[in-house]
């Protein structure tokens, strides 16, 4: 079954107050199939409020060569990550 | 609600539509590892849960009206051709694509005409699997509108497909608004839907959708009817066959 539609990748939103994060793709016509063909495979089970489908073709990705110059610099400075801070007890989606 | 309902006959008009709903659930569920897309493969087994899961409900409430004990599983895999009650347009083969689009746009728009009434029953059961239903198949319809729409406005080949699938089917649609019996009196304790009342707003969304996708509404002619009295067409007969084989070689099976 492999197709010659166009791929499409899907973000979903849980609920209220998320944001939208991406779950995976589809092959569809058009937007308007894609959405649909979203829904059906992704949304079965009450995943989500909400829908976006956006062509796989228009996502700009970072290329594994450059993953050094990228992401290597923030390796090693500690001071950029929240850890001197207590988290109150009871704090959710931080 | 002024006379006393028979409830047999409820349990028989429930039969109907559960009738309508699974066999159209099975036809769908033919096409589980054969559509044209794996995404279309999901879609279309969606579709036929929906209708399974309405057949259920709809199954069960018959057998506990009849009253002889008979669940949800023995009226479906139990009872032989003549016994069932559904309309001749939902047994229909599957065909290519256009043909099974076609079935579900026809099907889907009769549905939810009906539903959206039934929601007013004076029966609250079937009231109530109406609500519930009513959206199940509001969303079955679009998808059967938004694969018109491309088949029909698509390539010569794909509007060539799609208009044959719906003259194909075209002459089953007007037993879907032929009052039967059992309608006929439930109709008049506000129970059942009197089918023809369903027709006008039918017609107007068909033609709508047919139109948008540069097809052409199909002429009437030949109208075969018989699926509420038990006659069904040749190949019903090996749909039961498929559809019954594991609960009758394995009476109870579960997993």
């Amino acid at each position: 079954m492999s197709s010659g539609l166009p791929l499409w990748e899907v973000f979903i939103r849980g609920r209220r107050g998320l944001s939208h994060q991406h779950v995976g793709s589809v092959h569809a016509s058009d937007a308007e199939m894609a959405l649909r063909n979203a829904r059906d495979l992704y949304t079965r089970r009450g995943e989500g409020v909400s829908i976006w489908v956006v062509p796989a073709a228009s996502v700009s990705a970072s290329s594994p060569d450059e993953k050094e110059p990228f992401f290597d610099p923030a390796g090693d400075k500690v001071y950029r990550h929240p850890t001197f801070y207590r988290i109150p007890e009871g704090v959710k989606n931080l | 609600m002024s006379a006393v309902v028979d409830s047999a006959l409820v349990g028989q008009y429930a039969l109907q539509l559960g009738d309508d709903a699974l066999i159209l659930s099975h036809r769908l569920s033919e096409w589980c590892a054969h559509s044209p897309e794996l995404e279309e493969d999901v879609a279309l087994a969606n579709l036929a849960l929906d209708l399974l899961g309405q057949a259920r409900t709809l199954l069960t409430y018959a057998g506990s009206l009849e009253g002889a004990g008979r669940s949800e599983d023995d009226l479906a895999f139990l009872r032989t051709e003549r016994d069932f009650r559904n309309v001749l347009l939902v047994e229909q083969p599957n065909g290519d694509f256009a043909v099974t689009i076609a079935r579900q746009l026809y099907f889907a728009t009769y549905q939810s005409e009906l539903y959206a009434a039934l929601c007013d029953s004076a029966d609250p059961e079937l009231a109530a699997l109406a609500a519930k239903a009513v959206k199940e198949v509001a969303y079955h319809r679009d998808h059967a509108v938004q694969w018109t729409l491309r088949l029909g406005d698509g390539t010569e080949e794909s509007h060539r497909r799609m208009q044959a699938g719906l003259d194909r089917l075209w002459p089953y649609t007007a037993e879907l608004f032929t009052p039967d019996p059992v309608t006929a009196e439930l109709v008049e304790s506000d129970v059942a839907v009197d089918p023809r009342t369903l027709r006008p707003a039918w017609e107007a969304s068909v033609a709508g959708v047919i139109e948008a996708a540069t097809l052409t509404m199909p002429a009437d002619g030949w109208q075969p009817r018989g699926g509420r009295e038990g006659r069904h067409s040749e190949g019903f007969g090996l749909l039961l066959g498929e559809m019954q084989a594991l609960h009758r070689q394995y009476p109870g099976a579960k997993w």
